[in-house]
C-alpha cells in the first residue's frame, strides 16, 4: 500500500519535471546564428549624429538607445557580439544645461488650441546634461553629432565639439584613434553627411569648395555652411578606413543619401501663398498692380522670366532671391525712376535685382515655414533708415511676398547641383574604398531614395519621408526616427551577410517608434 | 494635413483580453484522472457538473465531492528571424470544485455545485515583444449551480438547473508596439473588474441500457459576461491631446463563456470501467472582443473562434477494495483559427494525459488524487490584427495539474 503510494508520487514528480515545454529547435542553442567571417566581439561605431542617435534636434537617451549601432549590437549579441556602450546623455530632454541656445531641448509634436500639430521644443523639464563634465571613458558608439569627415581624425576636435568633449580622453585625442585604441573587431563608418548637409540646410549660404578648390578644411566655415572639397573628402575618408581596417579588421561602410529628399527640404511647398488666406488674398490686386511696374522693367531689360504675379484662384509661389541670377539692380534704377522717383527706384532695384518667383525646382527649407508671409523686422528697420515711412516699409518687408526670401531659406537648383555633385563624388570614394578593403558596403542612399519615392513597406505599414506622418524622419526633418534606424540596421545586416556570410537576426520596424507627442511646451 | 496627422497620431488603444480557449477542464478529481470523462459515469457527486441526470442513480443518500487542482502552466515563445524569445512566468492556478447531492426520495435528488470551468492566468515579462497584445491576464469565472435530478424509470433520468456565474478579470497590456511617454516608458492599460455576474443553465439525461452500460447527454448554456462597472487604468501615455489621459476610467466589455454539449457512454465490466465523452464547445460565439472606454477610446479585437471538439477516453480499475486506479487521454482541438492566435492563452491542438487513484479511508470517505499533463503541439502562428501588423512566431506550451479531493458518501 505504502509502496504503491510512493510509486504514484514518483509518477507525479516525473510529470512535474516533464512539464517544462521546450522547442524542437530553441534559438538559444549555439549555432542558430553565426557571424560568418566577421567577429562582432568588440564593435565600434564611428560617424556623426546618425551614428550617435541624434533625433528631434537633440541628443537624448531614448534616441541613443534606438540608434542603429545600438540596435545592430543587439543583433550581434546573438552571434558572438559583446557589450556595446554609449555615451548616454543624462535625460530624455536633450540639450546641454549650460547652453540651451546652441543646444536646445528636443522637439516634440504639440497641438495648439485649434488642434493643429506642429513641432515645438519640449519644456517639461530642463536639460540636465553637463556640457563640460567628462564621462571618463571611451565608448563603443563614437558617433559625434555635427562631425564632418575631416573632424574624426582632427586632434583638438574635442575642444570644438562638446559632444566629443564629454568623453574624449584628452583634448588632443582624435575620434578615430580612440576608436582604434579600443581594439575593435568590427566597425561601422557612416560619415560625410555633414560635409554637404550644412550647406544645404543653410540654403546654400556657404561656399562650395569644389568651386573654390580650397583644400584646407581649417579655413572652412566654422558654422559648417560649406561643401567639403571632394579631394579633401577622399583623403580624409581613406585615412579613416586605413586606420580602422588595419590588421584586417572587418567593418561596414555606409554611403550618403540624397539630402534634397529629406523632409527638411520637401515639406514647405514652393507655392504656399493661398488666395484664401485672409491676410494675403485681399492684397493680391494691389500687389499685382505694384509688381506690374517691376515686371515691365524686367521685360524691358530682357528678363521677362523674372516676372512676379500672384494668382487669385490658386496658390502662388513665393518671391525669392536667387544668387545665381545676374544682379540687375543697377540697370533697374533708371528704368524704375520715372514711375517711382529716384529714392523708391533705388530701393526697389536693390530689393528685386536678383528676385524671381520660386519654381517647383526650388527647395524651401523647413525653417522658412514660420517666416513666410511674416513681416521682416530687420528689413523694416533698414527701409525706415532709407527714409520710408513705417507703413511703406512694412508693405515692402513681407517675407516671400514683397521681400524676396533670403538665400538661407531656399536651396536653388544651382545649389542643389553643387550638393549632388559632391555627394556623387563622395559616394564613389566610399564604395571604392569598401571594395578595395574588402569591407561590407551598405547603399543606404538607395533605400532612403525609396522612402522618399513611394515609401518602404513593412509589416505594419509604409515608412516614407513625409514630415511627421511618414514615420521615417524625426521632427527636425533631417534625422531618422527609431523606425528608420531599424530599417538602416536591417540594411546593414544584409550587407554584412553579403560580405562575410553568417546568419544574423533582423528587427521588425513595427517595434520601433516614430515621433513623440507632448504638449509640455510653453 | 491636420486630419491625416490626427489619424496617424491617434494612439490606438486596442485591447485584447482573455484566451484562445479559456476553458479549463478540472471539474472533478475522479473525472480528471479519467481524461475528464463523466457524462455517463455514475460514480460521485461530480455528476452535478458532468450530468445532473445521473445523480438520482447514486447509491447513497448524501454524496459530497470536493477537490482542488494546482495548475502549472508554461508557455514559451520564440521568433527565429527576429531572434526574440520569451517565457511566461510559471503561474499556478488553483481551481476548486465542490459538489453535493442528496436523494430526497426514490425518484428525485437535488444537488449543488461550485466549479470553475473558465479561467486563464498568463504572465509574460512586462514589455516583452508581444506586450501590445498582453502583458498579463488573470481571468476567473466561478459557477454556482443548484440542480435537481428525476428518475423517470430505471433506464432513464433527466436533470438540470440554473447556473449563477460570478467572474473577475485583471488584464494589462501595452497600448501599442511603440507608444511611450517622453522618457520611453511604454503606455499601457489595465482593466480590472470583479463580481461580474450572470445566469445560465444546464440540462442532462442519462440512459441506462443495462446496469453496466450508460449513455449520457449534457448541455450547458452559453453565458455572456458583461462588464460595466470595472476600472480601466491608463498609464504612461504622453501628455498630449493626441493621447488619452492617464488615470482611471470606466470600460464596457462582453466576454462569452461558450455553451458546451457532451454526449458519452460508460461501460463497466468486472473491475474495469471504460468511459468515452465527446464535447462540442460552441466557441463561434466569440467573434470579437470589443471594449469601450469611458474616455472615449474603443478597441475592437477580432477573435473569430470556431466551434471545437474534445474526445475523451477514461479507464478505471478497481485494484483492491480500497483502491481504484484511473487513467485517461483526451484530444482537445483548438477553437483558434490561423491568423487569430493571440498570446493571452496560446492554445492550439493538445493531447491530455491523466491518471489518478482513489483510496477509501473508510467506507464513507475516500481520498481522490489526480493529475493531468496537457501537451500542446509546437506551432508557428500569428495574430494579424494588432498594432503594427502581424505578431507571431513559434509557441509551445504545456500544463500540468496535480489535484487532490475528498469523496464522502453516507
Amino acid at each position: 500500500m505504502i509502496n504503491n503510494n510512493i510509486k504514484y508520487l514518483a509518477v507525479l514528480a516525473l510529470g512535474l519535471v516533464a512539464c517544462e515545454p521546450e522547442f524542437d529547435n530553441p534559438i538559444e542553442d549555439a549555432g542558430t546564428y553565426s557571424s560568418g567571417e566577421a567577429d562582432f566581439s568588440n564593435y565600434v561605431a564611428l560617424g556623426n549624429s546618425l551614428t550617435a542617435g541624434f533625433a528631434d534636434g537633440a541628443l537624448y537617451i531614448t534616441g541613443q538607445e534606438n540608434s542603429f549601432p545600438n540596435i545592430l549590437s543587439q543583433q550581434f549579441s546573438k552571434a558572438g557580439g559583446g557589450d556595446f556602450t554609449q555615451p548616454l546623455m543624462s535625460d530624455n530632454v536633450g540639450g546641454f544645461a549650460e547652453d540651451t541656445n546652441t543646444f536646445p531641448p528636443r522637439l516634440v509634436l504639440a497641438f495648439d488650441a485649434e488642434g493643429n500639430p506642429g513641432p515645438e521644443r519640449f519644456t517639461g523639464a530642463s536639460p540636465s546634461t553637463s556640457i563640460s563634465a567628462n564621462l571618463g571613458a571611451s565608448f563603443n558608439n563614437m558617433g559625434i553629432p555635427g562631425a564632418r569627415v575631416y573632424h574624426l581624425d582632427f586632434a583638438g576636435y574635442a575642444t570644438l565639439n562638446p559632444y566629443y568633449g564629454r568623453f574624449a580622453q584628452s583634448p588632443t585625442a582624435t575620434v578615430v584613434d580612440e576608436a582604434v585604441a579600443q581594439n575593435p573587431t568590427f566597425f561601422s563608418l557612416w560619415i560625410g553627411n555633414n560635409d554637404i548637409l550644412g550647406y544645404a540646410t543653410s540654403g546654400g549660404i556657404g561656399e562650395d569648395h569644389n568651386e573654390t578648390e580650397n583644400l584646407d578644411p581649417s579655413t572652412y566655415s566654422v558654422e559648417g555652411y560649406d561643401i567639403t572639397n571632394n579631394n579633401v573628402f577622399a583623403g580624409a575618408y581613406s585615412g579613416l578606413v586605413a586606420k580602422l581596417a588595419a590588421n584586417n579588421t572587418e567593418g561596414v561602410l555606409l554611403n550618403l543619401p540624397d539630402v534634397s529628399s529629406l523632409p527638411f527640404f520637401t515639406t514647405v511647398p514652393f507655392a504656399p501663398l493661398s488666395p484664401l488666406d485672409p491676410s494675403f488674398g485681399p492684397q493680391i490686386p494691389t500687389l499685382n498692380a505694384t509688381y506690374a511696374g517691376l515686371n515691365g522693367a524686367f521685360a524691358f531689360l530682357g528678363v521677362p522670366e523674372r516676372s512676379i504675379q500672384f494668382s487669385t484662384t490658386g496658390a502662388s509661389p513665393v518671391v525669392i532671391k536667387d544668387e545665381s541670377l545676374t544682379d540687375i539692380s543697377a540697370q533697374l534704377v533708371p528704368v524704375l525712376t520715372p514711375s517711382l522717383g529716384a529714392a523708391q527706384a533705388a530701393i526697389f532695384a536693390a530689393q528685386y535685382g536678383q528676385a524671381r518667383q520660386a519654381t517647383a525646382e526650388d527647395l524651401l527649407v523647413l525653417t522658412s515655414s514660420s517666416i513666410i508671409g511674416q513681416l521682416n523686422e530687420n528689413r523694416i528697420a533698414e527701409l525706415v533708415g532709407f527714409g520710408l515711412t513705417p507703413e511703406q516699409a512694412g508693405q515692402l518687408a513681407v517675407n516671400g511676398v514683397t521681400f524676396p526670401l533670403e538665400d538661407q531659406y531656399v536651396l536653388t537648383p544651382a545649389e542643389q547641383a553643387s550638393v549632388e555633385a559632391a555627394r556623387t563624388a563622395y559616394n564613389a570614394t566610399i564604395e571604392g574604398l569598401a571594395t578595395e578593403n574588402g569591407l561590407a558596403f551598405y547603399d543606404v542612399a538607395s533605400d532612403l531614395a525609396q522612402a522618399a519615392n513611394g515609401g518602404i513597406p513593412f509589416s505594419g505599414g509604409v515608412i516614407s519621408s513625409d514630415f511627421v506622418t511618414g514615420g521615417g524622419f524625426s521632427l527636425d526633418g533631417v534625422h531618422p526616427t527609431p523606425r528608420a534606424h531599424a530599417l538602416v540596421t536591417n540594411g546593414i545586416l544584409d550587407a554584412i551577410e553579403a560580405a562575410y556570410g553568417g546568419n544574423l537576426t533582423r528587427v521588425n520596424p513595427a517595434d520601433y517608434g516614430t515621433i513623440t507627442v507632448s504638449n509640455e511646451v510653453n | 494635413m491636420r486630419k491625416l496627422l490626427l489619424l496617424v497620431l491617434f494612439v490606438s488603444v486596442t485591447m485584447v483580453t482573455y484566451a484562445g480557449g479559456y476553458r479549463v477542464s478540472v471539474q472533478g478529481q475522479r473525472a480528471i484522472a479519467m481524461g475528464h470523462t463523466g457524462v455517463a459515469v455514475i460514480n460521485s457527486a461530480e455528476l452535478v457538473f458532468f450530468n445532473p441526470a445521473g445523480l438520482v442513480y447514486l447509491e447513497n443518500k448524501l454524496n459530497v465531492s470536493a477537490g482542488v487542482s494546482g495548475i502549472f502552466t508554461d508557455v514559451v515563445f520564440q521568433n527565429e528571424g527576429l531572434g526574440t524569445s520569451s517565457e511566461t512566468d510559471s503561474s499556478v492556478g488553483t481551481p476548486l470544485n465542490l459538489y453535493a447531492s442528496y436523494r430526497i426520495n426514490d425518484w428525485m435528488s437535488v444537488g449543488l455545485g461550485v466549479y470553475t470551468p473558465y479561467g486563464s492566468e498568463v504572465t509574460w515579462p512586462t514589455d516583452w515583444t508581444g506586450s501590445h497584445l498582453v502583458n498579463n491576464i488573470d481571468l476567473a469565472a466561478i459557477y454556482v449551480q443548484p440542480v435537481v435530478s428525476f428518475k423517470l424509470s430505471d433506464h432513464f433520468s433527466i436533470g438540470g438547473g440554473p447556473i449563477y456565474v460570478t467572474g473577475s478579470v485583471n488584464f494589462n497590456r501595452n497600448a501599442s508596439r511603440t507608444t511611450t511617454d517622453i522618457d520611453g516608458n511604454r503606455s499601457n492599460i489595465t482593466i480590472d473588474d470583479s463580481g461580474v455576474s450572470n445566469w445560465g443553465w444546464s440540462v442532462g439525461a442519462m440512459v441506462n441500457l443495462t446496469e453496466d452500460f450508460h449513455i449520457g447527454f449534457n448541455y450547458r448554456s452559453e453565458i455572456i459576461i458583461e462588464s460595466e462597472d470595472g476600472v480601466a487604468t491608463f498609464a504612461n501615455f504622453p501628455n498630449s491631446p493626441a493621447a488619452p489621459p492617464n488615470g482611471d476610467t470606466s470600460f464596457n466589455a462582453e466576454l462569452p463563456l461558450p455553451a458546451e454539449l457532451t454526449v458519452g457512454l460508460s461501460y463497466e465490466h468486472e473491475k474495469w470501467l471504460f468511459a468515452f465523452d465527446y464535447n462540442r464547445q460552441f466557441w463561434d460565439v466569440y467573434e470579437s472582443l470589443d471594449l469601450t472606454f469611458g474616455n472615449g477610446q474603443t478597441s475592437i479585437n477580432p477573435r473569430n473562434y470556431k466551434n471545437s471538439s474534445v474526445y475523451r477516453f477514461g479507464l478505471q480499475y478497481q485494484a483492491t477494495e480500497k483502491i481504484a486506479l484511473r487513467a485517461g487521454y483526451y484530444r482537445d482541438e483548438t477553437p483558434v483559427q490561423p491568423g487569430f492566435f493571440a498570446p493571452e492563452t496560446p492554445r492550439n491542438d493538445s493531447d491530455g494525459f491523466s491518471g489518478g487513484l482513489s483510496f477509501a479511508v473508510t467506507s464513507k470517505l475516500a481520498i481522490d488524487a489526480s493529475f493531468f499533463y496537457l501537451r500542446f503541439e509546437e506551432v508557428d502562428e500569428s495574430y494579424d490584427f494588432g498594432d503594427g501588423g502581424p505578431f507571431g512566431g513559434t509557441y509551445k506550451s504545456s500544463a500540468f495539474a496535480p489535484g487532490l479531493g475528498l469523496t464522502y458518501k453516507m
